[in-house]
């Protein structure tokens, strides 16, 4: 039993040198294995006596037990620093970019109409759209524009035949839908809408987004409140606005509205014609023959319509200093927009 | 409309400074569009006479005056070709400042002194250019500062007229504006009769009564018409934008500008017989002041004689019976014109004058006498001449309806009601008469305003007045509607947002496209030409979207973009037998790397099957069958096309530009496009729950040899038709040709997932079922089963 200890000590210091599992693993087995040094002490424990066996077996078997423990904390040791190589073995930089698609972006335009879209959706209004091609009668008739009347030099329209144009404004969806539908109604129409010519600051086809509500009771005041409301949560700023008599056939009172210039803050600047001011659309109360040619009662009902230009809102809102820009498509001005 | 502010302020003169005066008539609906002064700023120069001129020693082009203002007299060298003795000229004195900032100094030309400089208009900013020096009438008072000689402290104010306010096509209008903005009392300038000196009365005969309602004429003999027009008279009209022509010219001009009225001046002596207002008969000709021989459609308006036509009434006069500096005797003429009657004429023959401008709008039909008397007194106090009594030929003049004017309906309509002392003053101070009546007023609108004839027109001037700024502004009223919203559609949104998370960017390009690449991509749809275009290449309204998208990819290409995706959505639109289609569609096109180019791909481009997966993505929700067939485009590629079907009605086509395109318009790489109706996809099912299998499914591949030219989807069908009920999923996961197969023949790899709801399915049951797929497939196609 002497060399008990010394058994000990000798595979203590085989199991702290092992580098790997296998290595280990022949310690077990020369010390704790069937033939293993100290199996074969245990084995010997049949050569001594009755009063010797207990004590020295106990004292084997702690020895065992204790080589048994140092084997299985080596091999934790052991596992986990190979898990440790081949983590270290599998790192990657993950600052490189990801593979695969990039977002692509809504044109600029899209993006304008669905930011108004939403306002005005948020506050119940339904979005319409309809034909681009229209006859005079949607586009001017019915809207209180007789032929030769004088602001039909306004529109510079351009024509497929006589009686056949290409829409100068979105109204023409509104008198469809007064025409097909009952009071009180809510809408915006947003779409293309053409005029011939062409220069700098203007483009034969651009965008409006027209809105039109009719009730009992609709007035002036709610109006100015809405188009108020509307453009400063579109510039998202305080901003001033001021109503400034106009005429548009279709409206009466008719107005331009001016919002403080938005790039100098109405102290004056290029944009605004050092006026402060910068001019963003145009609306009214519904003039009665409007009503009457879609037979609703204009003594009973009273209703607004407004009329914005998509392109001057983006060009605003961004920043944007070329209209022409909108309908070049270059990609490096659409990425712009994402 | 330009006009000179001093001139408004003799007729009506607020209490405020230009730029509020701007203000004020802005904010009432006439917009100030420009304010210019009428003088550039400079000092110091004074009327002058030269009284000498000699020769310069030294310089050919130079001359050595010697000039008065009166009380001394100084040397000047000038250049100016004009300068000669006895005329009176603008003379900038020693430390006068001229524009620019440019000071005046003593100073020697070629050797001989000059104190000071004599001017012309261009150096003192009243003309953009000018030939010599400024000649000042004989009368100037020597030694009066310019400034104040020619009123110069004067700024010309433009506004942007909307066309229902004619009656601010005059200073009269203005004024009128002006002073109800103001609240000032506005007074008609008093106009006295000139008394007939002679009995001349050219006969006016008006045959189309219904278009000139109003025609006054007088005959005016012997005047001068070689005398000048005084400095007054050209400098309010320069100031409105009018050259002097000659005196009779200028003064029908002034009368136009401040009066509203355009008039003419015929010569009498080339008046055959008397006047008529007539309507032309078709192919009659009139030689215009402009120079041009216009020939008439049947229906046009005359000023004519017995012999000819004189004048297009109206719009302009006519060569033939111009005043021309032999002139001795004058007809004139003032009318009015009905305003319905006269609309769109000009234009329909190219024409747009200062009358017929104004016509069209409506003048004040009270005026033409007015007009005739004024014109008549100012020609003669020129001119000189005797004047013959005025003729009238009046017929139906627009009526004066009264509008009921409701005190109810402004509160209605304003949002806020008006005190009665504010609708009275302002409505009277526009030159309305009211009256009170129950719950209202009465008002009649005056001769010179044609837009108002309905109520609305009427709180429409009183909001104007009043100031929109000061009327009442209401929250958003909240009045709640619900909408119901259909699952079964989806917005546009949705689909574009689909497009750009995979990669796509958003186009907008013109509805008008050039007719060259309509007709190479049209595919013999037929497009809506514009009669007006605006250009040859935008001429033609798109049949498909797909040219904007290619004009789009061109552009892009050109500036080094060579992967390009691209989307449009909206209108096309094609001419057909019963009218037009204006089908809402999307498009797309895509073209170069499939991934941008980085670390982790390697230059694949991009094929068929990638435009493909985007379309199926957005036809994935489509309650619809949809399915895809091999087709033929002379555009596309005629082995890389297919049309798409929903339902077996026909909704788009997804293709490779054809290669023959691809070349001719400059694409390195191979160019993918689909276009597809937008209706279908904006449909989708609603989800139906069905029950989770808790049985494991069993899934069985085959390998078979098939034909090369068989769709597989003719394949995939067969096998769904003959695997029965417990078929859960079919995948094709692989294709092969080559090596070990017959040429014409391709081997397809299967993969047949079998599950049962409710138990397992065993062995026997799933083998009959692959068998009875093998014994189609075999029966149908000729299929075999690949070792």
């Amino acid at each position: 039993m002497e060399n008990l200890e010394g058994l000990a000590a000798e595979a203590a210091a085989k199991i702290s040198a092992a580098t790997d599992a296998q290595a280990l693993d022949q310690v077990r087995v020369e010390y704790l294995g069937k033939k293993g040094h100290i199996t074969a002490l245990l084995k010997g424990l049949g050569g001594l006596s009755a009063e010797e066996r207990p004590a020295a077996g106990a004292e084997i078997n702690r020895v065992k037990e204790a080589l048994s423990d140092q084997i299985s904390q080596s091999k934790l040791r052991l596992d986990q620093a190979a898990v440790d190589a081949r983590l270290e073995a599998e790192k990657i930089d993950v600052t490189l970019s990801g593979r695969g698609q990039h977002a692509g972006g809504l044109h600029p335009v899209t993006r304008t109409i669905e930011r108004i879209s939403e306002f005005f959706g948020s506050i119940g209004f339904e979005v319409v759209e309809g034909p681009e091609i229209e006859d005079d009668y949607h586009n001017f008739e019915a809207l209180n524009i007789p032929a030769h009347h004088p602001a039909r030099a306004m529109h510079d329209t351009f024509y497929v035949d006589d009686s056949t144009v290409l829409r100068t404004h979105t109204s023409p969806v509104q008198v469809r839908v007064m025409e097909s539908s009952e009071p009180p109604m809510k809408l915006i129409c947003p779409g293309r809408v053409y005029r011939c010519d062409s220069d700098l600051t203007h483009t034969p086809m651009f965008h409006q987004v027209e809105g039109l509500l009719i009730s009992e009771d609709t007035s002036f005041a709610d109006l100015k409140g809405m188009l108020e409301s509307f453009l400063r949560s579109f510039f998202e700023k305080e901003l001033s606005v001021r109503f400034r008599p106009s005429y548009f056939p279709f409206t009466e009172p008719s107005a331009e509205v001016d919002i403080q210039c938005v790039m100098c803050g109405g102290e004056g600047c290029r944009v605004c014609s050092h006026t402060g001011w910068i001019e963003i659309l145009g609306c009214g109360m519904v003039h009665p023959s409007v009503f009457e040619a879609s037979n609703i009662d204009a003594e009973r009902f009273t209703g607004f319509a407004f009329g914005l230009g998509v392109e001057r809102l983006a060009m605003l809102r961004y920043g944007v200093n070329d209209l022409r820009l909108f309908f070049e498509n270059d990609l490096r001005f659409l990425a712009q927009f994402k | 409309m330009k006009f000179s502010e001093q001139w408004l302020r003799e007729w009506v003169n607020p209490a405020v400074d230009t730029e509020q005066l701007a203000a004020r008539l802005t904010m009432a609906g006439l917009e100030v569009d420009a304010m210019d002064p009428v003088a550039g700023k400079f000092s110091g120069v004074v009327v002058a006479q030269i009284i000498a001129v000699h020769p310069h020693p030294d310089a050919e082009k130079l001359q050595v005056c010697q000039v008065s203002d009166g009380k001394s007299e100084v040397q000047i060298v000038c250049g100016a070709a004009n300068a000669r003795a006895g005329i009176k000229i603008p003379l900038a004195t020693l430390g006068a400042v001229l524009p620019g900032d440019f000071k005046i100094k003593k100073a020697k030309l070629r050797g001989v002194e000059s104190f000071g400089m004599l001017c012309a208009e261009q150096e003192l900013g009243l003309a953009e250019s000018s030939d010599g020096l400024m000649e000042l009438p004989a009368d100037a008072p020597l030694g009066q500062d310019i400034r104040a000689y020619l009123n110069l402290d004067d700024t010309v104010i433009e506004l942007g007229l909307t066309p229902n306010r004619a009656d601010c096509l005059s200073l009269r209008g203005i004024a009128r504006e002006a002073a109800v903005l103001s609240e000032l009392a506005f007074e008609d300038k008093a106009i006295s009769a000139v008394a007939a000196t002679i009995d001349d009365v050219l006969p006016v005969v008006v045959s189309a009564a219904e278009d000139c309602p109003r025609y006054v004429g007088r005959v005016i003999r012997n005047v001068d018409v070689s005398a000048a027009s005084p400095l007054w008279l050209q400098e309010k009209l320069r100031r409105c934008g009018l050259r002097s022509i000659d005196a009779v010219v200028d003064v029908t001009n002034f009368i136009l500008l401040e009066l509203g009225q355009p008039m003419h001046a015929f010569d009498l002596d080339k008046i055959n017989g008397g006047i008529n207002v007539r309507h032309a008969a078709a192919g009659e000709v009139v030689a215009l002041l402009d120079g041009q021989n216009l020939e008439l459609r049947e229906g046009a308006l005359l000023i004519a004689d017995e012999k000819q036509p004189l004048a297009l009434a109206g719009i302009m006069g006519g060569e033939l019976s111009s005043v021309t500096d032999v002139t001795q005797h004058l007809f004139l003429e003032a009318a009015f014109f009905a305003p319905d009657k006269v609309a769109g004429r000009a234009r329909s023959y190219g024409l747009h004058t200062d009358s017929s401008h104004r016509f069209e709008r409506g003048v004040d039909f009270e005026l033409p006498a007015r007009a005739i008397e004024r014109a008549t007194a100012l020609i003669i106090e020129i001119c000189g001449g005797e004047a013959g009594a005025i003729s009238f030929v009046d017929s139906e003049l627009p009526a004066r309806e009264p509008i009921l004017l409701r005190e109810k309906r402004i509160e209605k309509l304003l949002g806020m009601a008006l005190s009665t002392s504010d609708v009275e003053s302002i409505l009277t101070g526009l030159g309305m008469s009211v009256s009170p009546t129950e719950g209202g007023w009465t008002v009649i609108a005056p001769s010179w305003r044609f837009d108002i004839s309905i109520e609305v027109d009427l709180l429409e001037e009183l909001a104007r007045v009043y100031g929109y700024n000061r009327l009442p502004i209401t929250p958003i009223r909240d009045t709640l509607t619900i909408r119901t919203a259909p699952e079964s559609k989806r917005g546009l949104p949705l689909v574009r947002q689909q497009l750009v998370a995979r990669g796509y960017q958003e186009a907008i390009t013109y509805s008008f496209i050039d007719p060259d690449m309509h007709a190479a991509l049209s595919e013999g749809e037929v497009g809506v030409e514009l009669l007006n275009p605006i250009s040859a290449d935008m001429s033609i309204m798109r049949t498909s979207l797909l040219p904007g998208l290619l004009k789009t990819a061109m552009h892009n290409a050109k500036r080094q973009q060579s992967r390009i995706r691209l989307f449009e959505s909206g209108l096309r639109f094609i001419k057909c037998a019963d009218g037009m289609k204006q089908i809402p569609t999307v498009a797309a096109l895509l073209t170069g790397r499939r991934e941008p180019e980085s670390w982790s791909e390697n230059g694949e481009l991009v094929d068929f099957f990638d435009l493909k997966a985007d379309l199926e993505s957005l036809l994935s929700v489509s309650p619809g069958a949809i399915s895809f067939s091999a087709a033929k485009y002379t555009s596309l590629h005629p082995g890389q096309t297919a049309d798409v079907y929903c339902n077996d009605k026909r909704i788009g086509r997804i293709g490779a530009l054809h290669p023959s395109l691809q070349a001719r318009w400059d694409f390195v790489n191979p160019v993918y496009l689909f276009e597809i109706d937008l209706q279908p996809i904006l449909e989708r099912s609603v989800p139906v729950f069905s029950e989770l299998s808790r049985y494991p499914e069993v899934r069985r591949d085959l390998a078979l040899i098939v034909d090369r030219q068989l769709a597989a989807s003719e394949v995939l069908s067969a096998v769904r038709k003959s695997a029965g009920e417990n078929l859960s999923d079919l995948k094709l996961f692989d294709i092969y040709q080559g090596k070990g197969i017959d040429p014409e023949r391709k081997s397809l790899a299967l993969g047949l997932t079998f599950r049962h709801s409710s138990r397992t399915l065993n062995e026997e049951e799933v083998g009959q079922s692959v068998d009875a797929v093998v014994q189609t497939l075999k029966e149908a196609f000729g299929a075999s089963l690949r070792n």
